[in-house]
């Protein structure tokens, strides 16, 4: 038998309700890999022993209606899991140990998933590379000093060097589908609203979305099934009628329209992701679907936008932070002085320079012509996915517009990381779902993504068309083993 | 548009982070290149346009009147990093 | 400085400076739990025992919308004949404080849930129409207690998160008096609603003070200062007496007014400026992203104006109306709910005049002296109407009555039982009267024969006699009928 950290997750549940594998037995083989892998640094806690209590106690009574029977899983540390140790990245969260469980995450476990760690991320989720955590960079398994994405970079790392079956992350401009196109893995970012937010340390609370990283597109919908459930505890959960998205999941896209957005083809972008984005058009047309031109007029403003309305959410969701009820203290000599040192030591860069974005933005004489102007062409960007939505039925797009970079390439200029997230952020922005999944590789070998975006809760069809483009594609994920000595 | 090292600090300090003035001065060099980049959004003429406040499709649900939490002062407490049994504890605060 | 015909002018070398008084009213919404989490908003438990995850802003919680306080909020506008805003959003505040757990406030800035008003104050020199801006519902934060610890500030947050209306009134007030009769009204009718209980001793009612001054007759404010969380209305009046006064000497030293948010300091009863609020003055408002807009339907509105009881207002041109009171009695008596409420269960069954005068004089004197409410009164609206009743029918004169009231005062005893068993009832049999009456004659001849002769002052002598000899209990009127008769 091939070895069990080599099998997907539907593999995995398949086998343990057929018992042909124990949880205890998957568990541990997860916990033994992981243990060989601390050089990627994917882990900022190990739950490893609790965990493989509770796989014992499943396999002694083990229930196998659950969608998640017994399975290991390790999650993005910005969901705070019930006395796990939730950082979020930050030496502000440090010591953090929740006293609640999010609902993301207790969804997980009430399938009978069991938590097996929390996963790196980029403080409170604030990065594209991993490279803003307080616990340090996290490795590309592709490629030694390579990053592997971000936000969720400990989570698309984990993943793809299978220390966990499957992993969830969160996603606030791409922190789900740009780390899932940078590691050669599938990342949901869904709909605003689809699944809850409570429980998760909030970054800009209007954009950010829970969603699943899987090894292909089935899992992701085994998992997005299991994740999105309406939540009287989120003011913003949205309560419609979810699909049984893996039991609907097919790969008939006949009939179907998909748009191509003409403002996505940047200059400069390499030659290989307009190829990548060429054959993902044949193959949606080989199936029978509908190639449409579309125009996104508004494009081109989506990240100037983005970088004020999160920085000014975070300015203020970022304020709790302040030595008082939990997490890091710097002494001071009188309040606000102890203020100013905690959040000065407690924060990294890159949060410390979005928090004051944020507050320059929202402060008095500036707030009209930055945050209302934003909020105002925020409105025509969600306008142009609204018109193209009358003529096709999903978009197709690179995810991002270039391979993993080196670690430390794009740290000393901020504006040059942030147009990675040029693709994925106008869908936050708009508030719409959409799947990253490896279709290719470009010269250096590292694999890159194509998207597709969806309407409003129509998830299932992009998973559907993303399945179909997954099977054609036949992308196989070169990583070897190199961190493992 | 250019933000100056006293606009800096002014920020720094409605965000009650401490900066010195090696630090400012980096942070307003970043600040200016990132701002210059946002500046795009003044090519768009919005003059017509409604901001968009809420994604969500979805009105405010209006939660019933009840009391559901009890008393959990010790959870409350537990991760604070200066506390005495009942109370959080700050520096002394002189109005 | 003169405050004659409602006017407030302080007068310095000549000028005469007219008083602009505005306030923003925190009324403590009543409701079972908090605005946005589900702890309670009980009064006086131990320090943060009904905090939520939510009230101490914990990484990744979130505000849910209490129904219930909307409703208040709605009822209250109503009250103050307001507009109802079927779309108003809620916003953040952001201020850095220790009994701000989340780092900002959440409440109402631009679009609140209530528009503009107004409430009617009666004043002797008769009513004034007093305008209301607005009406927003926002999270009340926690408390900083600065006096257990020496060295250190305590925080209790079993108030963070409790739900507040902030009612925000016009420059439109002028007088200390007005500013009494203002909160006290206000306080009335949130009473009458069942919104707010007005107790200010336990906070439910603080007020920012707006204060500025201008040379009578000039068009234009003068700058304001606001005085921060007031919890008095004398403490109130003496804040706004202090700071118009400051004003008008710097004036007057050719000095200008500084916008700026002041401190009351009751211990040395005066305004000082509050540099630590001063100090970050951004509050860099913007719409929760956590929350969605709130929008009212118009059944939603009409479900909750069926429930408005009558009003102050209302039912003050009804007691006038229907029972013939006079405009003071009518004041007085539906200046509080508790009151009108006794007072209707009083007058159901007995004489209005008898009660009003009952009510506002012996019952009034004997709360004042305990220093209770009427809803703590020993004696129930039951008996006094009962008592009532027995002066009205005749069975015991006005002058027993107030002796079976003395009794009744401790321990509420039914008026019936005291005057059986004391055997106070009123003398009203003709035939026992007469032979009253008879003795009375028989042993005073001399003067039944100098009244006989033209002395008419000495018929009140005869009655005194006779109810002397009865103890206070003959019936007066009969008395009085019976004897003419005899002696004529
Ligand atoms: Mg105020
Ligand atoms: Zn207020």
């Amino acid at each position: 038998m091939s070895n069990i950290t080599d099998l997907k997750l539907v593999e995995l549940v398949d086998k343990i309700k057929k018992k042909e594998l124990s949880s205890t037995e998957v568990t541990i083989a997860f916990i033994e890999r992981s243990k060989k892998s601390k050089k990627l640094n994917a882990y900022i806690s190990e739950n490893y022993e609790s965990a493989i209590k509770k796989a014992k106690i499943f396999d002694q009574k083990p229930d196998f209606k659950k969608k998640l029977p017994g399975i290991p899983i390790a999650v993005k540390d910005l969901f705070c899991t019930k006395n796990i140790k939730t950082t979020a990245g930050s030496k502000i969260l440090e010591n953090f140990i929740p006293t609640y469980e999010s609902t993301v995450t207790q969804n997980i476990l009430d399938e009978g998933g069991i938590i097996i760690g929390k996963l790196n991320c980029d403080e409170f989720a604030m990065g594209s590379s991993n490279e803003t955590s307080y616990f340090g960079n996290v490795q590309n398994p592709v490629s030694e000093n390579l990053v592997p994405g971000g936000s969720s970079g400990g989570s698309s790392s984990a993943l793809a060097a299978k220390l966990t079956p499957a992993t969830i992350g969160t996603d606030t401009g791409g922190s789900i589908r740009q780390p899932a196109s940078f590691t050669g893995t599938v990342g949901l970012k869904p709909t605003y609203g689809s699944c809850s937010r409570y429980g998760i340390v909030a970054f800009a609370s209007s954009l950010d979305q829970a969603g699943p990283m899987t090894h292909d597109v089935k899992d992701c919908s085994l998992m997005f099934e299991i994740m999105s459930t309406y939540d009287t505890k989120d003011s913003t959960s949205v309560d419609f009628k979810r699909e049984n998205y893996f039991t609907n999941l097919n790969e008939n896209i006949k009939g179907k329209k998909i748009g191509i957005p003409k403002e996505y083809r940047v200059d400069g972008m390499p030659k290989e992701i307009d190829e990548l984005w060429e054959k993902g058009i044949k193959i949606i047309k080989e199936n029978g679907g509908q190639i449409i031109e579309i125009s996104l007029p508004n494009t081109n403003y989506a990240l100037p936008t983005y970088y004020i309305v999160a920085p000014a959410e975070a300015s203020s969701n970022l304020a709790r932070y302040d030595g008082v009820k939990y997490g890091f203290r710097s002494k001071g000599e009188n309040l606000i002085d102890m203020y100013e040192k905690t959040r000065s030591e407690g924060f990294g860069d890159e949060v410390k320079r979005r928090i004051m974005i944020g507050t320059y933005v929202l402060s008095s004489g500036y707030y009209d012509a930055y945050y209302l102007k934003a909020q105002k062409v925020r409105r025509l960007i969600k306008n142009d996915f609204d018109e193209a939505y009358k003529k096709v039925d999903a978009i197709l797009t690179p995810s991002t517009p270039s391979s993993a970079f080196k670690i430390g390439e794009k740290l000393n200029d901020p504006v040059s990381m942030y147009l990675n997230d040029i693709f994925t952020v106008p869908i936050n922005l708009a508030g719409l779902p959409a799947i990253s999944i490896p279709a290719g590789h470009d010269k250096k070998g590292y694999p890159l993504g194509l998207q597709v975006i969806g309407k409003a809760f129509d998830e299932q069809s992009i998973l559907n068309i993303a399945f179909a483009l997954e099977k054609n594609i036949s992308f196989k994920n070169n990583i070897t083993d190199w961190w493992i000595k | 548009m250019t933000i100056d090292l006293k606009t800096v600090k002014h920020i720094s300090k409605l965000s009650r982070i401490s900066i010195d003035d090696n630090k400012a001065k980096k942070l307003g060099k970043d600040l200016n290149s990132i701002f210059s980049f946002i500046e795009k959004l003044n090519e768009l003429d919005t003059k017509n346009t409604e901001p968009l406040t809420s994604i969500a499709e979805t009105t405010l649900k209006l939660r019933k009147d009840e009391i559901k939490s009890e008393n959990i002062r010790e959870d409350i407490l537990k991760n604070s990093p200066d506390k005495n049994k009942d109370f959080f504890v700050v520096p002394k605060v002189v109005e | 400085m003169s405050k004659n015909n409602g006017e407030y002018l302080i007068i310095r070398n000549d000028n005469k400076y007219e008083v602009i008084i505005g306030l923003e009213v925190h009324a403590q919404v009543l409701s079972e739990s908090k605005l946005f989490s589900t702890s309670s908003t009980k009064f006086g438990s131990e320090p943060n025992t009904q905090v939520s995850l939510v009230d101490a802003a914990f990484p990744g919680m979130l505000p849910v919308i209490n129904e219930h306080c909307i409703k208040q909020a709605v009822k209250t506008g109503i009250g103050l004949k307001a507009k109802i805003n079927k779309r108003s959003i809620f916003d953040r505040k952001n201020y850095f404080y220790a009994d701000l757990p989340q780092g900002y406030q959440i409440s109402q800035y631009k679009n609140p849930i209530v528009g503009e008003g107004s409430v009617i104050l009666d004043m002797p020199n008769g009513e004034k129409n007093i305008g209301i801006e607005r009406l927003h519902l926002e999270q009340d934060a926690g408390k900083s207690i600065h006096d257990i610890d020496p060295q250190n500030t305590l925080v209790d947050l079993n108030r963070s998160g409790v739900a507040l209306m902030e009612i925000v009134s016009k420059p439109d007030l002028r007088s200390l008096d007005e500013v009494n009769a203002y909160i006290k009204k206000l306080r009335s009718i949130m009473r009458y609603l069942g919104t707010c209980d007005g107790n200010m001793q336990e906070g439910s009612l603080r007020a920012d003070v707006n204060v500025s001054v201008r040379k009578k007759g000039d068009k234009k404010l003068g700058t304001r200062c606001e005085i921060k969380n007031v919890n008095s209305i004398k403490f109130m009046q003496m804040a706004i007496d202090f700071e118009a006064n400051r004003q008008v000497d710097l004036i007057e030293e050719g000095g200008s007014i500084d916008q700026e948010t002041r401190l009351f300091d009751t211990k040395k009863n005066e305004t000082r400026s509050m540099r630590s609020k001063e100090d970050a003055h951004d509050y860099r408002y913007f719409p929760d992203p956590d929350l969605l807009p709130l929008e009212l339907n118009d059944n939603f509105i009409d479900q909750i104006k069926k429930d408005i009881p009558e009003l102050p207002d209302e039912k003050k041109k009804r007691f006038i109306e229907k029972f013939k009171l006079s405009p003071y009695e009518a004041n007085i008596l539906v200046s509080d709910i508790e009151i009108s409420k006794y007072f209707e269960e009083v007058s159901k069954n007995s004489d209005v005049k008898l009660a009003t005068n009952w009510i506002t004089g012996e019952l009034f004197a004997l709360l004042n002296e305990k220093n209770i409410e009427i809803t703590e009164s020993p004696i129930s609206s039951k008996n006094l109407s009962k008592l009532i009743n027995l002066i009205k029918d005749g069975t015991i004169s006005g002058k027993i009555a107030k002796s079976v009231f003395e009794i009744m005062r401790d321990g509420d005893k039914d008026p019936i039982t005291i005057v059986d068993e004391k055997g106070l009832k009123q003398q009203s049999d003709p035939k026992e009267l007469e032979n009253l009456i008879n003795k009375v004659i028989a042993e005073n001849p001399k003067n039944v024969e100098a009244y006989k002769s033209g002395k008419d002052k000495l018929f009140g002598f005869f009655v005194g006699q006779v109810m002397k000899n009865s103890n206070g209990k003959a019936n007066p009127k009969l008395v009085n009928e019976i004897l003419k008769k005899k002696l004529n």
